[in-house]
Formats: structure tokens, C-alpha cells, sequence
């Protein structure tokens, strides 16, 4: 037998006092941590195959479970740290790449946490979002540069196809496939329940979830699975996935096993073959190539949808979001790189893509320089955590949010970051009917209608503290931040100025 | 009225309830002293097989065919409720034999115990239905 | 609306609860000879066990006439029925009137002739709570009696259960080859059997009692002796329909009533052990002396009395009738395909015939034996269930999905 040269990340710590062999955490996990030996009479368990995901911990019903990081360790080294030495151990015993999920976990700066948000005293005073109206509605597409009137004088109505959001929050594209079944019902009751949006991702739309087709975003992608006429007609939008922060640059690969029945019908490929994106779209080699993309789709939806094209937050992201600009798109998706993901190599996802704030403020800086802001809206993603990175998303120039992990959050996930081994205990990524059926989309879409509302709340209140009554007074109004602790380039391509200035 | 029903198809076969049951039932105010070290006898059960599970409590009938068969007058209803009075109840299994659920179950003790939703101890409110993590069992009215 | 019940049983009282189910304020009267509280019959031998007290035998909460509005003429006897003026007539020679009239008159020990059993002073049947009374007295506290009971039927057999500890010895003896014969099947019958002589039970089968040659010694046909202080005589029983034939209600041994619980005479209602029901499971018209069914022919006849609309037609035999730790449930018949399992501790037999059960037989294990029987009470097609599942054990898992919803997911 070969040494086994890696020792268990976590220790599975059960009270003898508490534990009751309820066999809840034998039941519950997919792992198969927890058994009952029937020759000691107690509950033992083999940390080896703990992914620290908390499902036993939240079941069980006496608090007898707890999981820790080991504190077994490598001999200390700053530069060879222990996971640096595991992955090559890893490596050195699979031959592969790295895989991992979820999104970028290093320690690189979150400049959301390097930004401080200002409010009124005395001179411009605040205002009580619980007695005076405050309003948070978003329209996201072209806004025209002009007002045209007819002979009579009245309004042309020339608005291009928009989105209409009650909350600047969207729900970001995660596919059939990834996630499960429940988990997207949960996203599109939610959507529904607080007129927002949620995205197929390259899935395809079940045939079940058509009814709420008015708020749900349809994604063309590179392997263009489940793209066709109903599919188009079906969504509120259409999004054209260019790339995705966790992975910028490469494409997907879902494995033929996960392809079963009902997501081989929705992705319309044979059952049990892979499905691969390509790293590129391969009629995409141009802003011209997107273009003609961007009106066929227009033109097969009859110029009634809103089309969005979404990159990954890349080094020159400020081009490239003034190209998309110019290609006839309504709205721009950015994606940073801390976004999540079902499965992507881990070098990919640990190293490449830049932060959205950054990303952010360079694209919206860039569109304003350029005199096209108001071609496109702005839509970031790539760890949105709560209400307070929301305002300072939109006070550096985005009309709206994509929240995808803190969704998953909200459903249960504990970001064990395992999700490609397809066993998620907590029945989000996962295709396991047991498992699956774990989600029950009464509560998840409660829970995420819960979350919704509290930022709703919470948006209010510190849009209030500024003295602003309305969304749209907000967005790109950098002068509501300040930085903390940033140097001066930073500050620069932020477009802010340092707290005390 | 309200009464506790079952959806099969969010039911996980995790048995908390019956765990919630035995210990809302035990009179002990702490789960761990109620149950450590026992075989429990909750008043609902999980029937599971390879892909299905449900829980599975009395369903206090309109037609309580387990209160019109009783011998002693043990078994009532009161308000929709079918409650036992193990004081009268002499452990003849009539409702064993007549109940369509198989929902009433012998006791150590001797009289036969069943769900009476909770409405005998303190917690008032249907304990597996609380403690159910996934909304297979409710307290609704139909 | 004016109501008369004649008992103060299970159909009697069941028929209060089906009259007060649809009219609030009608007059009730009930008359029973019997001067004691609604009581549960088959409680005195669980009385005699100890497993109940005479304060807790009561049928219905003590304020049951109160609440229910009913007058309880107890103590009281019913002498005969005058149609004509629609009054049941006393003992005294009072008279009742009536405008519906339920009878409830259960049935009376049935003692066949034995020469010299007038004779024996220390006997009693086993029906009434008299009978337990007298028993017990009988009895005394000092074990020191031996007991004999003729007949190894349920009313022998519990009553057997009842006094065992209260016995020096106790004999039963019996006509039939093996004791419960209308109950068990013969393999069950010799569990049992062997199980109570295991406890201390003797069994003379196959025999009787040709003759008392003293008030305490019995001479069997087989020739057998046996002396005895105590003899209980528990053969059988037979149906009260006296009153109901005077008036005219068309009587086959038991008072003949369709599913709405409805004599042959209009107005005249009649439930539980003193009327034939059809056995769903047999399929044969007989006499059920059996509660649940009392219970509910008796609810039906209230209800129809008051001018609802009840039917009650799921009557067949069920009987749950542990011995002394031995738990037994059992219903229907036993005329079919068996299909049958043994453990030392355990005898399980499921009767089928047309594909659909018609009876079992669970010993040993009886954990929520009711779904077997309510298989049998809704004739449900075992092809639509998992037979072979619920063979194993009872479980609505059988059931199809859309069906297990039904059960579980709406009210009952």
C-alpha cells in the first residue's frame, strides 16, 4: 500500500455526554463520516472523509457535534506552508490538475473592507427611511441620451427593452446542473417573490421553471446547451457569458455521469455525455463577432429582451467593457474574482482575475471618459457579502448586484468548497435525489426572501444616513467613500479619497 | 383544524422526529437526560425504504375508529383531539387492531400510547412538527 | 323528537353519541336493568386481573347523561314494547313513550342443561359486573380455590386470565377440540393453548360436564373427576331479542337490521350483540358479538334515528384478546390462501381470497396489526398494494404513493 503522505484536515469532536445515537449524523451525511458501532454501542466516525460542511453539527439534536480544523501540522514554514506541501502531495500522487470550488479563498485585500461609506449631520441632514419614501427601483438597459417628441409635443416612447428591479440585487448564473433542482426553484420563487431576476447559467431552463420565465435571466454561453427558441423567448433577459470569475479564461466541464435524464433534456444533449463549454465562444473573436451575436439574439426575440454580456474581471476589463459597450449590449456583467463556482482548477481560481471593486471602477470611470455610460448598465458580481458592499458597489458606478454565494448561503451551504464531488449534503450541489430533496424550496425561498428583505432594510437605512432618497442619487456617487488603509494608486483607480481627506 | 400532515417527498428519513417525540413525551427537560442510553418509543414513526421515507402519527381521525372501539373509554376525542387517559387504559390493543394507520403502539408501561399532539406536555405546540428540518411534517389546517 | 334506548352498553351508548351528533335537544331516554354507570363490559376481567378499578371502569366521563342530556333510568327494566302507542312498558308497569326506539339489549348467558348444576351453590356466569362481583367473592383473597370454567371461549378464557392469581387451580373445560375456536385457527388455538398451560391453566377439550354428583364435584363424559369450590359457567351466549320479536322485528337467532340500523319495524332501531350484521369478510349474515361493531351499528342507529343519514356496513369479526402478556389481535376469516409465519414467539397468518385480504392472525407481534385490518375493512384489492411488503410487516409503505398521500396528507 502506498504512504498515505496526507493526514485528515479536520477533527470530527463528539461529546460522549451529549451524544444520544440518535444516528441523525450517520443518516444525514453523504460522506459516510458517522456510524454506529454496534460492538462499542456508540457513534464513531471517520474524519478522513469530513469535507467540514456542518451538516451533522446543525441536526443534531443535543449539540454533541463539532468539527475542527487539526491542529496536526507540517513542520512551520511561511513559505512552505501546509497547504502549499499538501497540494504537491496531492500532485505528486494523482498526476492532475488541482480542482476546487467556490470562490478565490486567499488572502489578497477585499477593498469592499477598504472603503468606508459617509452620512449627513447638520447640514444635509438624514433621512428616517421608515417615515419618508425611499426608493431602491433599478432599471437596467440602454437609457437614451436624448428625449424625442412628436409633432404635438409629447413623448416618444423610445426606451429600449430594460429590466425592472424592486431590489439592485440579481441572483448570478448558476446552472441546472450545478446546483440542483430545488435550489433553482428556491432562486426563481425568490426572484418572483421580490422582483428581482435569477439566471440559468449555461443549463438550460427546466421545463418546469418556463412559468417563471418573467424573472429569470437566460444564458447563452460558449457550448450554447439548451439555447433555442422557447428558451430565448422564455427568460426577461438574455446573457451572453463571455467569463466567469472563478475561471477566467476557461471554459466548463460537466461530467457525462451528472447528465442525467432531466438535465440532459433541459441542456438538450444525450444522456450521460460530457458537457463541455469551450474556453472561448468560437464565432467570438472580435467586438464585431460579438456584436452580430448580440443582434441575432435580439433579432430572434424580436428586440424585446434586454441582452447582457458577461466577462470575468480581467486586467484590461476597462477595453473590454467599452467594446461590449459598442456591440449593441444593454448591460455589462462583470465578474470578479472572487466568484464562485461549481468546479474549476484551483491555480485558475486562486491566481487569475482581478478584484471587482477595481474592475468596477475602471469600467465605469472608462464608459464616462468615453461619453457611453449610459449605453449599458453595470451589473458586478464576484462576492457581493452583504448591504454594505451593495452601496459602495454602487456609489463606484454599478446600476445592480449578482449575488450567487451568499444566495447559496442563505440555502445552507456552509462553503465546505467540496461542491464538485457532487455529494452536497445539503442538497444545493448535488443531482442526488436523497440528497437533493435535503432543499425544500418552501424554505429555501423563504430564506432568501428573508435575506433580500434585511438588506432591503439595510440599503434604506444607509442610503438614508447619506441623505439620499433615491437609488439612482447614489450610483457612482464616489464622493459617499472614503478609503482606509489604501495607497495612492489604489485610491486613484478608485476614484475615491482617503478617509480624513 | 389543524392536524399534522406528512409530505413524503421532503421527508429525509433523518428520524429527528421521533427523537423530538420521545423526548417532548419523556418529561424530563433536557433531551440528552431523557434519552441517553434508551430505546426510544416515540408516538410517530419513520417508514423508509431504498428512495422513500415518511413519518407517520395518528391522524386524529373524524371517524376515530380506535375511539368507537375502545373497551374502557380510555381513548377520546375532545375538540378533534384523540387523547388516552392511561389511567383507564387496561391494554386490551382493540385500537392496535382498529387503528387503519397503525398509529397507536404498546407502551412499557402497559397502556398504549399514540400522538396526542403534543397538547399533554409543556411544549404545546407538536414537537416533531418543530423540530422537523425540512417542513415533511406540518401543523396545518386542511 | 323523543328517543328510547333499551341498554346501557356500547350500542347504547353508542347510539346517544350518533343521536347527539345530529339533534342537540331531543329527549333521550335511556333504561338499562342494570343500576351501574355505563360501564366497559370486557373490563371485569381485567377488573378480577387488577389492570382496572371499579372508579375507573366507567364507559363515558362520570357527567356523560348530564352532558349528553339524557335520562338515565338504570336499575330499570324494559318488560315489553307497545307499538301501537309507541311506549315500552316497565317492570312497575310504567310507561315510556317513544317516538324512535334503539335496542340495545346485548344477550344473556347460555347454560345448557347439566345434571346437577343446580345443585352447585358457588357459580356464577361471567357477563356483568354482578357476575364479577359475585366471582371475586367467590373467590376470596386466599388462593386458595380450585376453579373450574366451562367453556374455552373469549368469555371463559378472560375470565380464566382474570382469576388466575386469584386461584388454587384453575380447569377449564371445553366441547370443541381446542380452545377459541371461533377466534384463532387451530395452530393459534395450541399456541395459546400452550402458552396458558404454561402459566398454570389446565384443559379438558373435547369433553363436558356430564353431571354434578355434589355441589363440588364434576363428572366429565370422558369420565374424568374433579373436584372444584368455584365453577364459572361461560359457554356461550345468547341474543336479547325477546322484546324486539313481541313487537313484530323479524328475528334469525339475533334481531335482524339492514346497514342503517333499522329493524323490520319502522322506528325500531337495534345494535350491537343482540342483532345479526353481515360479516364483510365471510360474507355471511351472523351474530358479531363484537365491540367496535356495536359501537358503530349503535352510532349509525343514532344517527338515523335523528334524521341523518349513517351507514354502517363494515362489520365483521376483530378481536384483540391478549392473555397475560401474550399479545394476540385477530379479525376476519380464515377461509382462503394463508400465508403464514412462525417464530417461537410469534405466529402470523394473513388469509387471502379474491385478491383481497379476509383475515389474519397476529401471536407474539402485534405492532400496528390495524393496517392488516383495515385492508380487510376497505376490501382493498391487494394488486393496488405491495402485498409481499406489507406481508413482512404492516406499513403504509405498501400502499401506492397517490394513496399513502391520501392517508397522510389530507384529514381523516
Amino acid at each position: 500500500m502506498a504512504i498515505e503522505y496526507l493526514y485528515p484536515q479536520f477533527e470530527v469532536l463528539r461529546n460522549p455526554d451529549r451524544c444520544i445515537a440518535c444516528r441523525v449524523c450517520e443518516r444525514q451525511c453523504a460522506n459516510e463520516v458517522h456510524h454506529f458501532d454496534t460492538d462499542l454501542q456508540k457513534m464513531v466516525s471517520d474524519e478522513s472523509k469530513c469535507v467540514n460542511c456542518h451538516r451533522c453539527v446543525s441536526l443534531c439534536p443535543t449539540r454533541a457535534l463539532k468539527i475542527t480544523k487539526t491542529n496536526h501540522q507540517f513542520r512551520e514554514n511561511a513559505n512552505w506552508t501546509g497547504e502549499v506541501i499538501e497540494e504537491i502531495y496531492r500532485q505528486a500522487n494523482s498526476g492532475g490538475t488541482l480542482l476546487s470550488s467556490m470562490g478565490n479563498p486567499k488572502n489578497y485585500p477585499i477593498y469592499w473592507d477598504k472603503m468606508l461609506i459617509n452620512a449627513s449631520q447638520v447640514t444635509n441632514p438624514s433621512i428616517d427611511p421608515l417615515r419618508e419614501p425611499m426608493e431602491i427601483r433599478t432599471f437596467l438597459g440602454k437609457k437614451p441620451t436624448t428625449i424625442e417628441r412628436d409633432e404635438n409635443g409629447k413623448i416618444i416612447p423610445n426606451l429600449s427593452p430594460r429590466l425592472e428591479l424592486d431590489i439592485p440585487v440579481m441572483f448570478s448564473a448558476m446552472s441546472y446542473g450545478s446546483i440542483s433542482y430545488n435550489a433553482h426553484e428556491s432562486l426563481a420563487r425568490a426572484s418572483k417573490a421580490m422582483g428581482t431576476y435569477y439566471n440559468t447559467g449555461e443549463g438550460g431552463l427546466h421545463e418546469d421553471f418556463y412559468k417563471w420565465g418573467d424573472n429569470t435571466i437566460v444564458q447563452v454561453a460558449s457550448g450554447r446547451f439548451g439555447v433555442e427558441k422557447d428558451y430565448l423567448d422564455a427568460g426577461a433577459a438574455i446573457e451572453i457569458k463571455i467569463g466567469q470569475g472563478a475561471k477566467p479564461g476557461i471554459g466548463g466541464h460537466l461530467p457525462g455521469t451528472k447528465v442525467a435524464s432531466d438535465i440532459s433534456r433541459t441542456r438538450m444533449i444525450p444522456e450521460g455525455t460530457d458537457a463541455i463549454s469551450p474556453a472561448p465562444h468560437h464565432d467570438i473573436y472580435s467586438i464585431e463577432d460579438l456584436r452580430q451575436l448580440v443582434y441575432s439574439l435580439k433579432e430572434a426575440t424580436a428586440y424585446k429582451k434586454p441582452v447582457i454580456v458577461k466577462i470575468s474581471a480581467v486586467h484590461n476589463v476597462a477595453a473590454i467593457a467599452s467594446g461590449i459597450a459598442r456591440s449593441g449590449a444593454d448591460i455589462i456583467a462583470i465578474d470578479g474574482y472572487r466568484g464562485g463556482t461549481g468546479a474549476a482548477p484551483t491555480r485558475i481560481r486562486d491566481n487569475v482575475g482581478i478584484p471587482i471593486a477595481l474592475a468596477l471602477a475602471s469600467v465605469d470611470q472608462r464608459l464616462r471618459e468615453e461619453g457611453i455610460r449610459d449605453n449599458v448598465s453595470i451589473v458586478v458580481g464576484g462576492s457581493i457579502r452583504n448591504s454594505a458592499d451593495i452601496i459602495k458597489a454602487i456609489a463606484l458606478g454599478a446600476d445592480a448586484v449578482y449575488i450567487a454565494t451568499a444566495a447559496l448561503l442563505s440555502l445552507g451551504c456552509h462553503l465546505c468548497r467540496t461542491c464538485q464531488n457532487g455529494k452536497c449534503n445539503w442538497g444545493i450541489a448535488t443531482q442526488r435525489p436523497e440528497l437533493v430533496k435535503r432543499l425544500n424550496p418552501d424554505i429555501g425561498s423563504e430564506r432568501l426572501i428573508n435575506l433580500l428583505t434585511a438588506w432591503g432594510h439595510e440599503i434604506r437605512e444607509m442610503m438614508g444616513g447619506m441623505g439620499i432618497n433615491s437609488i439612482e442619487a447614489l450610483r457612482g456617487n464616489r464622493l459617499m467613500l472614503r478609503g482606509i488603509g489604501l495607497n495612492e494608486k489604489e485610491l486613484e483607480i478608485l476614484g475615491i479619497k482617503h478617509a480624513g481627506e | 383544524m389543524k392536524r399534522v400532515y406528512v409530505n413524503e417527498k421532503w421527508c429525509l428519513g433523518c428520524h429527528l422526529c421521533e427523537y423530538n417525540c420521545a423526548f417532548a413525551n419523556s418529561g424530563v427537560d433536557d433531551m440528552v437526560k431523557a434519552l441517553k442510553g434508551k430505546t426510544i418509543a416515540p408516538r410517530i414513526r419513520v417508514e423508509e425504504s431504498d428512495s422513500i421515507n415518511f413519518a407517520v402519527s395518528c391522524r386524529h381521525c373524524d371517524n376515530p375508529l380506535c375511539v368507537k372501539g375502545c373497551i374502557s373509554g380510555a381513548l377520546s376525542i375532545q375538540d378533534g383531539v384523540i387523547s388516552i387517559d392511561s389511567d383507564k387504559c387496561v391494554g386490551c390493543y382493540t385500537c392496535v387492531l382498529s387503528c387503519p394507520y397503525g398509529c397507536i403502539s404498546t407502551s412499557e408501561a402497559g397502556a398504549v400510547q399514540k400522538c396526542e399532539l403534543c397538547t399533554k406536555n409543556a411544549d404545546g405546540i407538536p414537537q416533531c412538527v418543530a423540530g422537523c428540518p425540512n417542513n415533511a411534517i406540518v401543523f396545518e389546517e386542511r | 323528537m323523543k328517543y328510547v334506548i333499551i341498554g346501557n352498553a356500547t350500542a347504547a351508548i353508542g347510539t346517544v353519541e350518533g343521536i347527539r351528533s345530529v339533534d342537540k335537544y331531543g329527549e333521550i331516554v335511556l333504561i338499562s336493568s342494570e343500576p351501574h354507570f355505563t360501564y366497559g363490559r370486557p373490563l371485569i376481567s381485567y377488573l378480577l386481573l387488577g389492570k382496572t378499578t371499579e372508579e375507573k371502569m366507567n364507559y363515558r366521563p362520570l357527567d356523560f347523561y348530564e352532558t349528553n342530556h339524557v335520562t338515565a333510568m338504570l336499575g330499570r327494566t324494559v318488560t315489553s314494547i307497545d307499538k301501537n302507542i309507541k311506549a315500552v312498558i316497565l317492570e312497575n308497569g310504567e310507561k315510556v313513550s317513544y317516538d324512535k326506539l334503539a335496542i340495545c339489549t346485548g344477550s344473556r348467558p347460555f347454560v345448557p342443561p347439566m345434571e346437577g348444576l343446580d345443585t352447585v351453590e358457588r357459580q356464577t356466569p361471567f357477563m356483568t359486573l354482578d357476575d364479577a362481583h359475585r366471582l371475586a367473592e367467590l373467590l376470596g383473597e386466599q388462593k386458595d380455590k380450585d376453579v373450574l370454567i366451562i367453556g374455552a371461549g373469549l368469555i371463559g378464557l378472560k375470565c380464566a386470565e382474570g382469576i388466575l392469581h386469584l386461584s388454587k387451580s384453575l380447569t377449564i373445560v371445553d366441547m370443541a377440540p381446542r380452545i377459541l375456536p371461533n377466534v384463532l385457527d387451530e395452530y393459534g388455538s395450541s399456541f395459546l393453548q400452550r402458552y396458558l398451560e404454561d402459566l398454570g391453566m389446565k384443559f379438558y377439550l373435547s369433553d363436558s360436564v356430564a353431571r354434578f354428583s355434589t355441589p363440588n364435584h364434576a363428572i366429565f363424559q370422558s369420565g374424568m373427576e374433579l373436584d372444584f369450590d368455584v365453577l364459572v359457567v361461560a359457554v356461550g351466549v345468547r341474543p336479547n331479542t325477546s322484546l324486539a320479536e313481541e313487537i313484530g322485528c323479524e328475528v334469525n337467532r339475533g334481531i335482524l337490521v339492514n346497514t342503517h340500523s333499522a329493524t323490520t319495524v319502522p322506528g325500531v332501531y337495534a345494535a350491537g350483540d343482540c342483532t345479526v350484521s353481515h360479516d364483510i369478510a365471510a360474507d355471511t349474515d351472523r351474530i358479531l358479538a363484537i365491540l367496535p361493531n356495536a359501537y358503530q351499528q349503535g352510532e349509525a342507529a343514532g344517527v338515523n334515528m335523528a334524521g341523518g343519514d349513517k351507514v354502517f356496513d363494515q362489520a365483521f369479526p376483530m378481536n384483540a384478546s391478549g392473555f397475560l402478556g401474550l399479545h394476540m389481535i385477530t379479525a376476519g376469516s380464515y377461509d382462503g390462501e394463508a400465508f403464514i409465519t412462525t417464530t417461537e414467539n410469534s405466529y402470523k397468518k394473513l388469509v387471502v381470497r379474491d385478491n383481497k385480504l379476509v383475515g389474519f392472525i397476529l401471536i407474539g407481534d402485534v405492532d400496528r396489526g390495524g393496517i392488516y385490518t383495515s385492508l380487510i375493512r376497505d376490501q382493498v384489492p391487494l394488486d393496488t398494494i405491495d402485498f409481499d411488503l406489507i406481508r413482512q410487516h404492516p406499513q403504509l409503505m405498501a400502499f401506492a404513493k397517490a394513496e399513502r398521500a391520501k392517508k397522510l396528507a389530507q384529514p381523516h
